[in-house]
């Protein structure tokens, strides 16, 4: 029966296809690089951190500080001394862009870390475990998700006291809810997976197949879902602010800015316009981001 | 291959076996008092339709059932005469699979994780089970997939799952199974999700690499056709019991059980052309709910009001057993 032992000819015509040994990781930065809106979106997200942090530097060497105010000048448009403008105070507006940009920056990488690191352990445990393990934690969950945001951003402000590590923290708190169901039903279904199963037929212990079969599997959702919990973040921080238990006076975030010029877009529109256009301009980078880490992590969708 | 003596201690043996699942509509049970064995070097067939207990049964050797809702209710399975794998450690037991006893599934699209090369994937019940180091594993890889047919194994070990056509996978996951040189391969459908041409290729490979190792093969399928061609012995499952077991001659030329009979009236290829293909009437039992008699009676042909008896798979023949009232008393003639 020799001649059935041999491979067919589909088969072999798919060899030249054979990639050259390589980690998943870098294949999947390859093909990150080569996806042209994800690396706009990486260079946009890289000159916005630089310009946050060395071009408000700049600007404060230069005497334009986000909390310097010049009550005679008012509010003006943008000219050649402020380009884009000052606010009612007198403040010069790209600095407080810059300067807010630096906490809002802050708040959606340091926030989105924490949810993702706690959510992708507890809903991986979870589900993974499952029965009575997965019913009680996420029942644990359920009744975090019941709680009001609202009065447990106060509670946590009047019991400790009002800081910034405060806003990441309660953020984080919230967010990986989400992160922790999304991860426990993907790991619930790859668990009765075949491939799976395989690993337990071949004798592999728990801790191994969690991380080197399951965890390289639910990237991909995670990823996606990660690029979209920056802006809630982003935009949790503005109405945490909004309510004043946020960043102070003179400090200012991205989701303050907007509010102030919201309040004023009919007399000064630039003090909504710039800040807004920021926040877009990240929001789009980030999604663009996401998109291409989401394919370049997926080892099925290349077919290079 | 029966040829091969007697050995005293079977490599398994499974004494009543029964596995339950329960569910919210109640206890279905999947494998209900199953008892068989299987020599060293030899090759077991179970046959039956979807939803017997055949699967069920090699999941519960292995320790693969999801507990809960499955439970495993109880029996023994004794390997190799001393560990029972019902009853021992993870610990225990994960020295076993994959070294001693390897499993390959139905279905080779999903049973390779997609984000692992396969050259990962192949050498990681070597570096668990051997102290070895990895470029021997991989070595030992390469040499496995050479001798699975795939050409130009030491490059292509390097793609990924999705590179890889169906036929070609089962190849790298029988390679796998067999990389520690196991006693007992279990093969739950190994070619169900193939075409054709590709399944003989793929029993041709198993039934050489057996040849080769001497190893047992327990073979899980719902098609006679593979049976007939590949096992010393078989086992017939209806609704979780063992209805009739025997050689894999007797079992088509003496046929001792309706249910077996009516399996093989529906093979097309063994009836005169233009004939109505045969069909077994009704539907298999519902699990949930205990039969008191044999759970065949309702689409049996033969069957008679004493037949909704418990009854017993007892041997009515030297090496030949049976699970039919009738032809357990001598009154039915198949």
């Amino acid at each position: 029966m020799a001649e059935t032992l041999e491979p067919n000819l589909v088969e072999l015509a798919s060899l030249e296809n054979v990639e050259k040994g390589t980690s998943l990781w870098k294949d999947a930065q390859h093909r990150l690089f080569k996806n042209k809106m994800a690396v706009f979106g990486i260079v946009v997200l890289g000159v916005l951190a630089l310009a946050c942090t060395v071009g408000y530097g700049i600007a404060r060497k230069a005497g334009l500080g986000h909390e310097i105010q010049d009550l005679a000048l008012g509010a003006s448009a943008p000219s050649a001394k402020h380009w884009l403008g000052t606010d009612p105070l007198g403040r010069d507006v790209l600095s407080r862009v810059l300067y807010g940009g630096r906490i809002s920056l802050m708040v959606g990488v340091v926030a989105t870390a924490t949810s993702l690191i706690i959510g992708v352990l507890y809903g991986a445990i979870a589900g993974f475990l499952g029965g009575k393990v997965d019913s009680i934690l996420m029942r644990i969950v359920d009744i975090l998700y019941a709680l009001p945001f609202t009065i447990f951003v106060i509670l946590l402000m009047v019991v400790f006291e009002r800081s910034l590590l405060l806003i990441f923290i309660a953020i984080g708190a919230v967010e990986w809810l989400t992160m922790a169901r999304i991860v426990r039903g993907q790991v619930m279904s790859l668990r009765h997976q075949e491939f799976v199963e395989a690993a337990f037929a071949l004798g592999l212990r728990k801790r191994r197949i969690i991380l080197r079969h399951i965890i390289p599997n639910v990237l991909g959702p995670v990823i996606v879902y990660a690029t979209l919990t920056v802006p809630a973040v982003m935009l949790l921080e503005a109405f945490i602010s909004f309510l004043g238990l946020g960043v102070q006076a003179p400090d200012t975030s991205w989701g303050v800015l907007i509010k102030e010029g919201a309040d004023a877009m009919e007399e000064y529109p630039w003090l909504l316009i710039f800040p807004g256009a920021a926040l877009a301009l990240t929001l789009f980078s980030l999604n663009f981001l996401g998109d291409g880490l989401r394919d370049a992590l997926d080892v099925r969708a290349s077919k290079d | 291959m029966s040829a091969l003596p007697k050995i005293d201690m079977a490599l398994l043996q499974v004494q009543n076996l029964r596995t339950s699942f329960y569910t919210r509509n109640g206890i279905v049970r999947a494998v209900n008092d199953v008892s068989f064995q299987i020599e060293k070097g030899e090759t077991l067939g179970i046959v039956g339709e979807s939803g017997s207990g055949k699967s069920v049964t090699c999941y519960s050797i292995l320790g693969l059932i999801p507990q809960p809702p499955g439970r495993i209710e109880g029996g023994k399975a004794i390997f190799d005469g001393g560990l029972d794998l019902l009853k021992c450690s993870s610990k225990e037991l994960n020295k076993v699979r994959g070294r001693r006893i390897a499993m390959i599934f139905q279905d080779p699209m999903t049973s390779l994780n997609p984000y692992l090369r396969i050259e990962e994937q192949m050498i990681e019940p070597l570096l668990i089970h051997e102290k070895i180091s990895r470029d021997d594993a991989v070595a030992r890889a390469v040499q496995g997939l050479t001798e699975m047919g795939i050409q130009d194994a030491a490059s292509r070990i390097k793609s990924f799952p999705h590179q890889f056509s169906g036929g070609m996978r089962q190849r790298v996951m029988i390679a796998m199974a067999l990389i520690t040189k196991p006693d007992l391969l279990i093969a739950d459908e190994p070619t169900t999700a193939l075409d054709v041409t590709v399944q003989a290729q793929i029993l041709e490979l198993i039934k050489k690499r057996q040849a080769d190792l001497g190893m047992a093969v327990i073979l899980v399928t719902h098609d006679l056709g593979i049976i007939s061609g590949f096992c010393d012995r078989v086992n017939v499952m209806y609704a979780g019991r063992v209805v009739e077991s025997a050689g894999t001659h007797d079992l088509f030329y003496k046929t001792k059980h309706p249910y077996t009979k009516a399996l093989q009236k529906s093979i097309p290829a063994l009836q005169p052309k233009g004939a109505e293909l045969y069909t077994i009437p009704g539907m298999p039992p519902d699990l949930s709910k205990e039969v008191a008699g044999c759970a065949f009676v309702p689409r049996c042909e033969f069957a008679k009001p004493e037949c909704n008896h418990p009854v017993k798979l007892l041997d009515v023949e030297s090496d030949h057993s049976s699970a039919c009232l009738r032809v357990q008393r001598g009154d039915l003639k198949l």
